[in-house]
């Protein structure tokens, strides 16, 4: 075990996973955390915990992270390169393993110029890359990055990273996995996926890398909560692409059915992605709609959530 | 070059508000060619505070001049005399140029009319972009001529972030994204493999991160 999560044992077993997506409060709100907690509870294997998404200033990863793991929600700690330096980011995942945090993601982090600190300045210190990398090295080899110094204690960390076959350039993607996978990630979780097909010839080079056999692979969704949100994301976020058909689907449901169409076309995205060789689970972003989640777990048949141990 | 943006004409005119006799000093290279402190800049300029000295009857009795390279010492010292008559004066050059005239003459306060803003280049007439980042430790062998120091907003080294939208950075759809350039550029040279090196952590040390940088060759010192 590398980290000894929950979300490892799963993944190790060969259970399709499911993980979720908490966004912690802006502010010190622990009851909205708790909240949130426990709307995904026994529906996810582990809950990721942003990391100042949209570099918005919230609640810590590392706090909100400790919160859950007192709720029995079991965290991803996601990490962004954009705040932190080599320094503070070693010293944090000493923090954050031990509070018991067990799975992290590492990111490069959205741009501060989106956020409500535009002008702030930037870290990346390092990238997602190499922060991978000095995961690993203080995991297995038990060092600091640049230093021959033995950390005290054990860093027991899972090391999760982002894959975005829905960025250009296309073809270099899955490769840009295969040095995500180089440098030490144990599994992935995609960017949003809407566009089937491309997903599907994005994985096809990822399993001729044999990739898929080198780390775990979990396809993210996100549900569409109306056709007006459906066109907004299409065409405002970068890095995600929504088919025509798609659009049309969620823009001609009936006034007030488009949440319930959303959720049935989540599902129906969940089993196709369950059948695609070397996707092991999902990744559910039900971004501030985590009330949803369940239903959603639940109509995709993916409930109960195994028990391992 | 070092590329240099005028300041707005209102934080001019406060600094300047205090003083009396004015030597207005412009900068023959970098910020000449970049036009924005050259002796043409410095002719614009001293127009417009002469509108303003009418206007507002600010007193100001403006000198203006340029000289070849604000950021060495023989240049600037023919300004002797000049500077002496001064009461305040107001550099048309880079930081460099502003902070050199002090070096050469401390007795006197030099503010500085421009705000530099990048190393870079003309890309077409009246546009300039960024091109160093003056980090101390070049990659561009690795990057096959396009720093992503400089041109990746995120500094990345490692390849393109997941924000890559028709080629252009999550950032701004002016700016193109420079791993999106760099991908290209090694697809067409045939060098794609190059793609895959992991870039190790970088030491900053070289870089402003370090402290103020030095650079001294023993052999040229006398």
């Amino acid at each position: 075990m590398k980290g000894g999560s929950n979300l490892e044992k799963i993944l190790t077993k060969g259970e399709f996973a499911v993980t979720g997506e908490l966004g912690p409060p802006k502010g010190n709100d622990v009851e909205a955390v708790k909240k949130k907690a426990g709307m995904l509870k026994g529906y996810v294997d582990a809950v990721n915990i942003t990391d100042n998404q949209t570099a918005v200033v919230r609640m810590s990863s590392i706090s909100a992270s400790a919160i859950c793991l007192q709720e029995g929600l079991e965290p991803v700690m996601q990490m962004v390169c954009r705040d932190r330096n080599r320094i503070a980011m070693q010293s944090d995942i000493f923090g954050a393993t031990a509070l018991g945090i067990s799975n992290m993601l590492c990111l490069s982090g959205d741009h501060q110029n989106f956020g409500n600190q535009a002008n702030g300045k930037n870290v990346f210190d390092i990238d997602s890359i190499q922060l991978i990398n000095t995961v690993k090295r203080l995991r297995d080899e038990k060092k600091l990055l640049d230093s021959d110094e033995e950390i005290e204690g054990e860093v027991k960390m899972f090391i999760g990273a982002a894959a975005n076959p829905f960025a250009e350039p296309y073809e270099y993607r899955p490769y840009r996995l295969k040095k995500k996978v180089e440098a030490g990630v144990d599994f992935i979780q995609t960017q949003c996926i809407y566009d089937m097909k491309m997903f599907k010839e994005w994985m096809k080079v990822v399993r001729d890398l044999g990739l898929h056999e080198k780390c775990y692979i979990l396809a993210g969704v996100t549900p569409l909560k109306s056709g007006g949100m459906t066109k907004y994301m299409a065409n405002n976020v970068p890095g995600i692409i929504i088919p025509d058909e798609i659009i049309k689907r969620m823009t001609s449901a009936p006034k007030g059915e488009g949440a319930k169409e959303g959720i049935k076309l989540c599902c129906e995205q969940i089993q196709e992605l369950r059948e695609i060789e070397g996707v092991h689970g999902i990744h559910l972003m039900a971004i501030e709609w985590e009330h949803r989640a369940g239903e959603i777990v639940e109509q995709a048949g993916l409930l109960p959530r195994p028990k391992v141990d | 070059m070092i590329v240099a943006d005028r300041k707005p004409i209102e934080d001019i005119k406060e600094m300047l508000t205090p003083y009396k006799k004015i030597l207005m000093v412009g900068c023959g290279t970098c910020v000449s060619v970049c036009m924005a402190g050259g002796e043409k800049e410095v002719g614009v300029l001293a127009s417009e505070l002469r509108m303003i000295d009418k206007m507002e009857n600010k007193n100001w009795e403006i000198t203006e001049t340029t000289i070849q390279r604000q950021c060495e010492r023989e240049y600037i010292e023919p300004l002797e005399e000049k500077f002496k008559e001064a009461d305040i004066v107001l550099s048309m050059a880079c930081g460099v140029g502003v902070q050199y005239m002090v070096e050469v003459f401390p007795e006197k306060i030099v503010l500085p009319a421009l705000n530099t803003t990048f190393y870079g280049t003309t890309v077409s007439e009246g546009e300039w972009e960024e091109r160093c980042a003056g980090c101390g430790e070049c990659v561009l062998h690795l990057t096959l001529g396009v720093c992503p120091v400089a041109r990746c907003s995120k500094g990345l080294y490692n390849g393109p972030c997941g924000g890559t939208d028709m080629g252009k950075c999550e950032v701004s759809k002016e700016l193109d994204c420079a791993w999106y350039l760099i991908h290209n550029r090694m697809k067409d040279l045939g060098k794609i493999e190059m793609m895959g090196t992991f870039i190790k952590p970088r030491s900053w040390k070289q870089s402003l991160n370090g402290g103020p940088r030095k650079r001294v060759r023993e052999d040229l010192k006398k």
